[in-house]
């Protein structure tokens, strides 16, 4: 039984993972503290034809106590999530020097166009590969997303990366790493048809040289063309 | 008992109006969502669209017809007035008259849309198809352009509709003398249903047709 | 008790019920009691319906490879017959996930909160007569009609039931070439603008009711914490239904008459596209107050039944009636809060993050306050007052997991997996559905005129407990570990190596939840006919409906009540022969003192 979050390889991660763990710290608190008192009124109040229920209509203080602290940790929350999403998803914060890629969702494939060895997209050296999505580790990496024909979702759980594929729209940009080497895969994780379910690409993230070396053999093997 | 209620007469309940006209408010509030869902979806796909995609109303629509098409339409506000106004003053002959008039502009108004619908299909402008000419060659252009104006002129039609067999049926009462006697209250839910439908083709002129 | 004064304007007393056919009494009756009645039956079907499905999904998910049991008995578009068994289609299973939820929230949980209760309730609770329009009333339910069969008949269509999920993503919805299904979605579609027709009926008599037709004395801040729960319920299905109602015509005519309003032409994105986020908008604009239309009743329910079940006023009914309207209110601004992941502009997010996080704080207040009501009680735990402290329970543990989602970085990994689903059942079935059931026994008596039986209820009630969080307590877990929604089979995936075995025990105690609603079921029908006679007031509740006889007759009222008193006046220290004090009850007969709050 694994009811965890699974291993973590992103620097994103990192803050989500620690921001899941805060949530969980304060609403398993919450969740102590309304249950337990609930259990504990259920026993201690029990009724009995002897006695009487106190008669009140409330407390005012209590509504001014139990409004002011849910809002006062619902702003720092607030205020520390908006943060962390700013730095993950505000395209001005994507770094200069990341490696692209761009992304094809379609039933029931990703289709991976690689920037080649000029490491730019839109050349002659682009490639594309079915399935398969090979990029270097501890380096930054930039997937423009898009869609041939419905919604897709791109997720890659070890990684912390979700985000929708759209047809229509293009270059829906994301940006992650993979701080070591690994083997994960792309989930598809929005309904996309009876295929939904295998719509499923794998992912290495190589070390630098395994990478190039990949890349060589992927051109080699085009370079008949 | 009586002493009781005197002494703790409790609070009025409710409007100082009646629950019909509450009712038909309440209402409008809803058609105020309907509209809006079509007309915001609207916005966003012809702001959505590339550039010369979306052709300029005058080349593809008559606004001149619906022009004089809006002139009925507000004109028939002003005679739906006078019917609840004679309703009012215990002017038999006067609602009648007033009455048979909405319902005859609300008709030549749907009678209009029809021609319209006619004349545009006719020069291929469709649902799902959208052909302007363009210095004598003609060009395709955003099918939402159809899309969004039948979707949105369509379903203000399919209302006036309503409003006109709901006037037709008020005039058939009229003629029996249903609404003598300074009985009002049907006239001025219907009235206040017309003027709405009326409100909204003016939204929609402007923005389908002016703009 | 219950002294009714002759209304000082005198309005005319209504006239003793005539004999009436079959037919206008129990099929085409504009009682409103009688329509509340057929909504009850007729959710209750549904709900059943929509729990078989579920257990279909269910059997599937835990043992994906493997054929299903009784598999050999559904047709051939649903499961593909081998020799060893029949094996579920992915057609059928994205058909099950689509319908399981368009059936639950839209022709079973939605229908019973508002049809079933506003309907029995408001004219009782408030003192009318009836509805202010009874033959909108009778066409509200027979509008749902249609929808319920064309719901069924689409199973049966070639290409099958819609199968784009409950929330229709287009462009998925609106390509039938995509999917397979084209007749079975529109009929879905035809269903949902019956659903909306019916609903915006509905809301207009409701709210007008409430407006217009309240008891001399009834005033806004007298009225019970259900009426006004109802009643912003009916405001949010009044704004929010038309819109879906023009998005699901919209998405109806890109299927039929070739229009694209959310289909892009290709994947260039081309001049003449549509926008599959237009549809997402529209439909969360819709979605979100929907959201809170599934759960608002539930909570009027839930203080309500508190009270009496814990005899105490409300604490802080006015905190409640303020929670109620700021949760509708910030309903129509965080719809955006399900689209961090769609390729919306991350700015939006922010905005969106802001708004949702703060509809925990009337959420809080909320349940503390329910806390508030049992604190120092003198505790009945009959079956109804069990399910509503259930709901608190649940919806609790609803409200909280919802704080994961609210923070956009987390929302990034469990968005679309089974932490979502865990929520939304914590919401709606530990929030709703237990409201629900709390709310069938506690005002079956009045509707039916029997006593549904208290065994049967307390072992309903803790089977549905248990089973319940054994259910949907795992979810969390098996969406932590990274199982996306909707997957017909997961064990291709590593990271879901490790979740088999949770996802058998979930499947095992969900046949088991179904199977208790059939006790549940058993309960129901076996007191109507046999259930002990229920007394007008069984509860010793303040509220009107208890001071009419069980069930009350046409028309509910001889002579309109006049009310004196607050709503949820309980174990009053200047009353003493009873704990309660009724709402009608005169102060010079009670005592003078006896305050009206």
């Amino acid at each position: 039984m694994d009811w965890s979050l699974p291993p973590n390889f992103s620097t994103h991660g990192d803050v989500i993972d620690q921001l899941f763990w805060i949530i969980l710290g304060l609403t398993g608190l919450a969740f102590v503290l309304v249950e337990g008192g609930i259990i504990w009124f259920l026993v201690r109040y029990r009724g009995t034809p002897s006695r009487r229920a106190h008669y009140t209509h409330g407390s005012n203080r209590l509504e001014v106590v139990w409004t002011v602290i849910p809002a006062v940790i619902i702003v720092v929350l607030g205020g520390y999530s908006a943060m962390v999403w700013d730095d993950i998803k505000n395209e001005n914060k994507f770094p200069e020097d990341a490696l692209e890629f761009t992304v094809i969702g379609k039933q029931f494939e990703w289709n991976v166009v690689y920037p080649g060895v000029d490491e730019v997209l839109g050349t002659s050296d682009d490639f594309e590969v079915r399935n398969q999505f090979h990029f270097p580790a501890g380096e930054n990496v930039i997937v423009n997303l898009r869609s041939e024909d419905v919604i897709h979702s791109f997720f890659i759980p070890e990684l912390r990366v979700k985000q929708d594929a759209v047809p229509g729209m293009d270059n829906i940009r994301i940006w992650f790493d993979s701080r070591e080497p690994g083997q994960f895969e792309i989930a598809c994780a929005e309904l996309c048809g009876l295929g939904h379910y295998r719509m499923e690409a794998s992912v290495t993230a190589h070390a630098r040289a395994d990478f190039d070396a990949w890349q060589a053999s992927q051109v080699a093997e085009n370079g008949g063309e | 008992m009586a002493h009781a209620a005197a002494v703790n007469r409790p609070p009025e309940r409710g409007l100082d109006v009646y629950t019909q006209k509450v009712g038909m408010w309440v209402f409008l509030c809803s058609e105020v969502m309907f509209f809006a869902g079509l007309i915001g979806s609207y916005i966003v796909l012809r702001f959505g669209a590339l550039e010369n995609t979306w052709p300029e109303p005058a080349e593809v629509l008559a606004v001149n017809i619906t022009a004089f098409n809006t002139f009925l339409l507000i004109c028939s506000s002003v005679t739906m007035v006078k019917a609840f106004a004679a309703a009012q003053a215990h002017d038999d002959q006067g609602i009648k008259k007033w009455l048979l008039a909405t319902t005859l502009i609300g008709a030549g108004f749907l009678g209009v849309q029809v021609y319209e619908y006619n004349e545009l299909i006719n020069h291929h402008f469709t649902p799902s198809n959208c052909v302007v000419v363009r210095n004598g060659v003609e060009e395709t252009c955003s099918i939402l352009y159809g899309s969004t104006f039948y979707t949105m002129t369509g379903f203000h039609g399919f209302h006036v509709l309503l409003g006109v067999i709901c006037l037709g049926w008020a005039t058939i009462r009229a003629y029996r003398g249903h609404w003598s006697g300074g009985n009002s209250r049907g006239i001025e839910i219907l009235g206040l249903y017309w003027h709405f439908v009326d409100l909204v083709w003016i939204i929609l002129f402007t923005i389908v047709y002016l703009i | 008790m219950a002294t009714a004064i002759a209304e000082p304007t005198g309005r005319a007393v209504i006239e003793e019920a005539h004999p009436q056919s079959f037919l206008r009494k129990y099929l085409f009756s504009t009682d409103h009691k009688v329509i509340a009645a057929q909504f009850l039956f007729y959710t209750l079907f549904f709900l059943m319906i929509g729990g078989l499905l579920a257990v279909l999904m269910r059997q599937q998910i835990a043992w994906p490879t493997e054929p299903l049991t009784l598999g050999g008995i559904l047709p051939e578009t649903m499961v593909a017959k081998a020799t060893d068994g029949a094996y579920m289609l992915p057609e059928f299973y994205n058909a099950l996930v689509t319908m399981h939820g368009s059936v639950m929230v839209f022709l079973a949980i939605m229908p019973m909160l508002v049809g079933v209760w506003a309907n029995f309730l408001i004219p009782l609770q408030l003192g009318a007569h009836d509805m202010a329009f009874p033959r909108l009333n009778m066409l509200s339910f027979w509008t749902m009609v249609p929808a319920g069969i064309l719901t069924l008949a689409s199973f049966f269509v070639v290409g099958g039931a819609a199968g784009a999920g409950w929330t229709l993503y287009a462009p998925l919805s609106a390509r039938p070439d995509l999917t397979g299904v084209e007749m079975g979605q529109i009929l879905w579609l035809i269903a949902l603008v019956f659903v909306g027709l019916s609903s915006i009926l509905g809301s207009v008599n409701y709210i007008t009711t409430v407006i217009n037709m309240r008891a001399p004395g009834m005033t806004w801040f007298r009225m019970p914490l259900t009426v006004w729960a109802l009643f912003i319920t009916a405001i949010l299905g009044l704004l929010a239904m038309p819109v879906l109602s023009a998005a699901g015509i919209m998405l109806i005519f890109d299927q039929t008459i070739g229009t694209s309003f959310f289909i892009p032409s290709n994947a260039a994105g081309d001049a003449l596209s549509g926008q599959p986020l237009l549809w997402q908008h529209l439909f969360w604009f819709f979605g979100h107050p929907e959201v809170y239309i599934l759960i608002l009743p539930a909570m009027g329910f839930t203080s309500e039944i508190l009270a009496v079940g814990s005899r105490k006023p409300v604490f802080g009914y006015k905190a409640m009636v303020w929670a109620l309207i700021s949760i509708a209110f910030l309903g129509f601004i965080v719809w955006g809060h399900h689209m961090f992941q769609s390729g919306m502009n991350p700015a939006l997010g922010l905005a969106f993050t802001v708004s949702t996080l703060f509809i925990a704080v009337p959420s809080a207040i909320k349940t503390f306050n329910w806390m508030g009501t049992m604190w120092r009680g003198n505790l009945q735990l009959h079956s109804a007052m069990l399910f509503a402290v259930g709901f608190v329970a649940m919806f609790a543990i609803g409200g909280l997991s919802g704080v994961f989602m609210a923070s956009t970085p987390v929302d990034i990994y469990i968005h679309d997996t089974y932490f979502i689903v865990a929520h939304i059942h914590y919401v709606l079935f530990g929030g709703s559905l237990f409201a629900l059931f709390g709310a069938i026994y506690f005002w079956f008596p009045k509707m039916f005129g029997r006593m549904m039986n208290e065994t049967l209820g307390k072992i309903h009630f803790w089977l549905t407990l248990v089973l319940f969080n054994v259910v949907f307590f795992p979810m969390h877990g098996v969406g932590m570990a990274g199982m996306m929604r909707r997957i017909y089979d997961w064990t291709g995936y590593q990271h879901l190596e490790g979740i088999g075995a949770t996802n058998q025990i979930i499947t095992i105690a969900a046949v088991g939840l179904f199977a208790s609603g059939f006790l549940f079921a058993f309960n129901f029908f076996w007191s109507i006919w046999k259930g002990e006679k229920a007394p007008d007031n069984p509860w010793g509740a303040s509220t009107l409906e208890w001071s009419v006889p069980s069930p009350p007759k046409h028309g509910n009222w001889s002579e309109i009540p006049v009310v004196y008193h607050g709503p949820h006046e309980y174990s009053h220290p200047d009353v003493t022969d009873k704990d309660w004090l009724g709402q009608n009850e005169r102060p010079d007969v009670v005592t003078p003192a006896a305050g009206s709050h």
